[in-house]
């Protein structure tokens, strides 16, 4: 049952194999018995899901079902959950319970979805690893010495440790892209606005976008029919159709044009890996497509560019937290600002602090041209690259990560080292484009995640690369443990 | 670029954050490596390129000016460390 997929689960449950309850119960045991091993979970809900099950089951009988109705999930943390705390990995929000649903968690439970909890995360969705997090670091399920990669680390490790059998995600510069190739699984993050950001705690406003994380391409089109579209709640999603991400699933790879960016499979590409990437872009010619060298020259420049904008955002949406009206309080203000600042001193870990202190300098009056402008430039560049390259080709194809998974407390105290690691995966978000990282292969044990980059809104043509590649491949089934 | 313990403390003041003491010489030796990172921007030329604020170059939906919002104050205020007669209690602030 543990190893079984979304889809199969969900003919399980329209044949009467399983109920949704006698699953519901399975995952939440498993949960019991082996994530203290992994620490992927802050939150589980098994009352909560133990009565969705019930009212799934009763509609599978009444044959009012959908094709969501009582399959469990998990959602990352910083979605917000009615009644449920929603934590984003930070002492700030430890005692939160959200008086509301984020619509990604709204539309999961109008779907018939069961919510088995809220998953571990980098504090505030800031870091590559899961080790920012307040309620500790998790561990990567392939090797627990190892991070899960982050921000969204444990929703990557449950998934992985068959622990659920999906989860929920966001990606600012590779949050679910990153973490899924680490932990060996299947993630998209959809075009910029394709899903609502409402209740979705804000990290950089103009590049969080949440998406799938589950074992398959056929499981992420399932739950982005659910998640996708647009939001009134949401004044930045957008009102491009959404389309059934599962029809095109079967379609055939002949005459697809893929372009493999030279930048990307370089020096700072590990060479074990770059065995690995070019036998996967060789099986995808072989099932009809061709290959092209293209280039994105401004790749490198993506991480100052990100490490201005991003910080930048987050000074301004972090400056909520002050203790006023939800979250953590400092003891005994003295005044208005000693409340401020030792709210805030204490709420936040140091990953978070350096962030907000980066952004507000960036946007100190004087400096605002030299970088917050200037990184806004660079974003446009790196945009019109992209561009130019799918004018020829309809998919780019590369590495997701340089390196697979590092061990835990290797680049924790050195912030740009970690930053580095984020040299694939963060050009995408500043351009707004959809990308999925799909595993590929294997270094010493450890998965390797190939990445795939789309036009805008051409999540459909990701998702069904990404089919065609897992029918004709193995990786995206290896288990990393005995369920 | 490098900056000293000075602009750590006076960015700290700027964002309200307290930082311990003693964690202050490793915040101005991290800020230092970000910005110099950061700094590697001024190597391109982006003379004449129009900054890119939304991917899609949207502008800001309007919508029918009417409230829709409910009157939620009491299961929002719920949630707050210390409100009184449904106002938020913070510590006095004119003298």
């Amino acid at each position: 049952m543990f190893e079984k997929t979304l889809s199969e689960l969900a003919q399980d449950l329209r044949n009467g194999t399983v109920s949704s309850v006698e699953l519901t119960q399975a995952f939440i045991d498993r949960i019991n018995r082996c994530d203290s091993e992994y620490n992927s979970f802050i939150t589980t809900t098994p009352e909560l899901a133990l009565q969705q099950a019930k009212a799934a089951d009763e509609s599978l009988a009444a044959g009012t079902a959908g094709p969501f109705t009582g399959l469990p999930i998990a959602h990352k943390d910083l979605f917000c959950t009615e009644g449920v705390k929603t934590s984003c990995g930070s002492k700030m929000l430890d005692n939160f319970e959200s008086p509301y649903d984020a619509t990604v968690v709204a539309k999961f439970k109008s779907a018939g979805a069961v919510m088995l909890g809220k998953t571990n995360m980098d504090e505030f969705a800031m870091g590559s690893t899961n080790e920012s997090s307040f309620y500790g670091a998790c561990k990567n399920p392939w090797d627990i010495s190892r991070v899960p990669g982050g921000s969204s680390g444990g929703s990557a490790a449950a998934v992985a440790a068959r622990l659920t059998p999906a989860a929920t995600g966001s990606d600012t510069g590779g949050s679910i892209r990153q973490p899924a190739a680490f932990c060996g699984i299947t993630g998209i993050k959809p075009t910029y606005g394709r899903v609502s950001r409402y209740g979705m705690v804000a990290y950089a406003s103009s590049l969080d976008q949440g998406g799938p994380m589950a074992r398959s391409a056929e499981d992420c089109a399932l739950m982005l029919n659910v998640m996708a579209g647009q939001d009134s709640m949401d004044s930045t999603s957008s009102a491009q159709p959404t389309e059934d991400y599962t029809a095109s699933l079967n379609n055939s790879l002949q005459g697809l044009k893929i372009g493999v960016p030279k930048e990307f499979m370089s020096a700072d590409l590990d060479s074990a890996m770059a065995a690995q990437i070019e036998t996967a872009i060789k099986q995808l010619e072989s099932l009809g497509a061709t290959i092209k060298e293209v280039s994105l020259p401004n790749t490198r420049m993506s991480i100052p560019a990100y490490y201005i904008i991003a910080p930048a955002e987050a000074s301004s949406n972090l400056s909520r937290f002050d203790g006023v009206r939800y979250g953590y309080r400092c003891e005994n203000p003295q005044d208005l600002e000693d409340l401020y600042k030792r709210t805030r001193g204490e709420g936040f870990g140091s990953e978070v602090k350096r962030r907000i202190m980066v952004g507000t300098y960036a946007l100190c009056a004087g400096y605002y041209d030299a970088y917050y402008n200037k990184a806004q430039q660079i974003r446009r560049l790196i945009q019109q690259d992209f561009m130019r390259i799918f004018e020829e080709v309809d998919v780019i194809v590369g590495p997701t990560t340089p390196s697979p998974a590092f061990t835990i407390g290797e680049k924790v105290n050195d912030p740009v080292a970690m930053y580095m690691e984020d040299i694939f995966t963060l050009s995408l978000n500043l351009a707004g484009l959809p990308g999925m990282s799909v595993p590929c292969g294997q270094v010493n044990g450890l998965p390797v995640g190939l990445q795939l980059i789309g036009n805008y809104f051409d999540e459909a043509r990701l998702l069904n690369v990404a089919h065609q590649y897992q029918q004709n491949t193995e990786w995206h089934t290896l288990s990393p443990v005995t369920a | 670029m490098s900056i000293d313990r000075s602009d750590v403390e006076r960015i700290a003041h700027l964002a309200r954050l307290e930082l311990n003491e003693q964690d202050i010489p490793a915040y101005t030796e991290n800020l230092s490596s970000i910005l110099n990172l950061i700094d590697e921007m001024q190597q391109i030329d982006t003379d004449g390129v129009e900054p890119l604020a939304h991917p899609l170059d949207a502008v800001q939906r309007l919508r029918a000016d009417e409230v829709t919002e409910l009157n939620q104050r009491d299961k929002l205020q719920a949630v707050a460390p210390a409100v009184e007669e449904g106002l938020f209690l913070v510590p006095k602030v004119i003298e």
